[in-house]
């Protein structure tokens, strides 16, 4: 018999303080997944219908640019979410690629079952909408941070 | 103003980065000083620049400071070959406030070229390394080729009595470290905000969203402390260059309470 995911998404900080009444709904969702070190969790253009909640490890997003290589925009380790692009209209595309630094330990969350599960249930649909939306405004935060370029020379 | 001073003699020079070198000076009686203070280094001919002190203050005779080369003295300072004389006067300001920090945890924040100032009370605490709980560094440069002291990270993140998180803005495939802002990093490590005292040197926008996130923690106000190293021209509370408020930087800091700061640092056009 499959073991319940329902633990691991209690433990992980993304999921803290969330109603315990809906871990079931979404553990209906989830899958229990490791990528190996050196290796893609995904890659930039390609369909996006899913989310990592890191366990373990680290991933590295980047982005190939001509002539310089890949830079890499930011890192994910343990407690972090990869990937909102599934639950955005329009945005079902990975917009870098996720490399894998360190081995990752992740539940995958399937991005097809829980919009249908948030179609159903409003409050789901909220409770998750506002998750994103703390994570995507740390991130937007973050990354206007980066380009200001604090550091850069002086003057 | 350099008349009733002996030079300092260069001893050694030691680049950290592209634009960054390490000088030893030997002054000519033991120096002492204490981590936060800075010195005024004298660039023969072309000027004179507040530099912090990035040594450990256990050693008298050889004094460091590292310098990013940003204008006219600190290139001329940086280009200097050992053997120079150099004129040195200090130490001025205000220093960390070790004490106030002991019995709880210790956070060292640095941003860039913020971190030479910050290792002499690193050294500071290693050095009486039970009077603290937690002794955490978080230090976040633009790209990885920009760390400074990357061998002393290293042995340091080797201590299982110091957590060391360092984070770079653009990273590269050779890195493998954690790419991203440093005020993310204060959500990352464990500490008991009640008792911790926060110590924080870097780009101005850094140290105010660093401060929020620390602020948001539950860090109080008047445990966290920031280095102004606005630009200041005297060192000796004459001139009004780097006032700050209420405050003549050379004189009443650079070290400061955020509780003494906060209505100036944010104010623009000061
Ligand atoms: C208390 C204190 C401690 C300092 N410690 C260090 C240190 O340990 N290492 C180090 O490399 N630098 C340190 N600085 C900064 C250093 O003093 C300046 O970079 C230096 O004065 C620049 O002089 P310059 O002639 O080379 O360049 P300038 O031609 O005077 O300036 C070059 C550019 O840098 C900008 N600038 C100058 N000073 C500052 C400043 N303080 N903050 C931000 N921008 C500035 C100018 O606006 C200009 O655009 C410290 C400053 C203070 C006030």
């Amino acid at each position: 018999m499959p073991q319940t995911l329902e633990p691991l998404l209690r433990g992980h900080a993304f999921f803290a303080g969330l109603d315990p009444e809906y871990l079931p709904l979404i553990a209906g969702c989830a899958k229990n997944t490791v990528f190996p070190a050196g290796r893609f969790a995904f890659r930039e253009g390609d369909p996006a219908d899913m989310f990592l909640l890191i366990r373990d490890g680290m991933l590295a997003l980047e982005v190939a640019a001509p002539g310089r290589g890949p830079i890499t925009v930011q890192t994910l380790t343990v407690g972090d979410v990869a990937g909102f692009s599934w639950l955005i209209e329009r945005h079902h595309r990975w917009q870098f690629d996720g490399r894998v630094i360190e081995r990752i330990r992740a539940v995958e969350l399937d991005g097809a079952c829980l919009r249908g599960k948030c179609a159903a249930d409003p409050e789901l649909g909220y409770e998750l909408m506002r998750r994103f939306a703390v994570l995507a405004t740390d991130r937007l935060q973050a990354t206007r941070l980066q380009l200001l370029d604090v550091y850069g020379h002086v003057g | 103003m350099w008349a009733d001073t002996e030079p300092w003699r260069l001893a050694a020079a030691r680049r950290e980065s592209a634009d960054t070198v390490t000088l030893g000076l030997e002054p000519p009686a033991p120096f002492v000083f204490d981590p936060g203070q800075f010195n005024m280094l004298y660039a023969a001919g072309i000027g004179e620049v507040p530099i912090s002190i990035s040594g450990d203050p256990g050693q008298r005779t050889r004094i460091l400071h590292t310098i990013r080369d940003v204008g006219a003295v600190t290139h001329a300072l940086c280009a200097t070959p050992p053997g120079t004389e150099i004129g040195v006067r200090g130490p001025y300001g205000s220093h960390w406030p070790l004490h106030t920090a002991e019995g709880g945890d210790l956070i060292i924040v640095a941003g860039g070229i913020g971190l030479p100032p910050l290792r002499p009370a690193i050294y500071q605490a290693l050095r009486h390394r039970d009077r603290y709980q937690r002794l955490v560094l978080l230090y976040g440069a633009r790209t990885p080729r920009d760390l400074l002291f990357t061998g002393e990270l290293a042995r340091w993140r080797g201590r299982f009595d110091l957590t060391v998180e360092v984070t770079v803005d653009v990273g590269d495939r050779d890195w493998r470290g954690n790419v991203g802002v440093v005020p993310d990093l204060i959500g990352r490590v464990t500490f008991e905000p009640g008792t911790a005292t926060a110590f924080m040197v870097g780009p101005e926008i850094m140290m105010r969203f660093t401060v929020r996130a620390l602020l948001e923690r539950g860090v109080p106000e008047d445990r966290v402390f920031l280095s102004m190293e606005r630009n200041m021209q005297c060192a000796a509370a004459l001139c009004g260059h780097c006032q700050l408020g209420p405050f003549l930087l050379c004189r009443d800091g650079p070290v400061l309470s955020y509780r003494q700061l906060a209505r100036w640092i944010s104010l623009r056009e000061i």
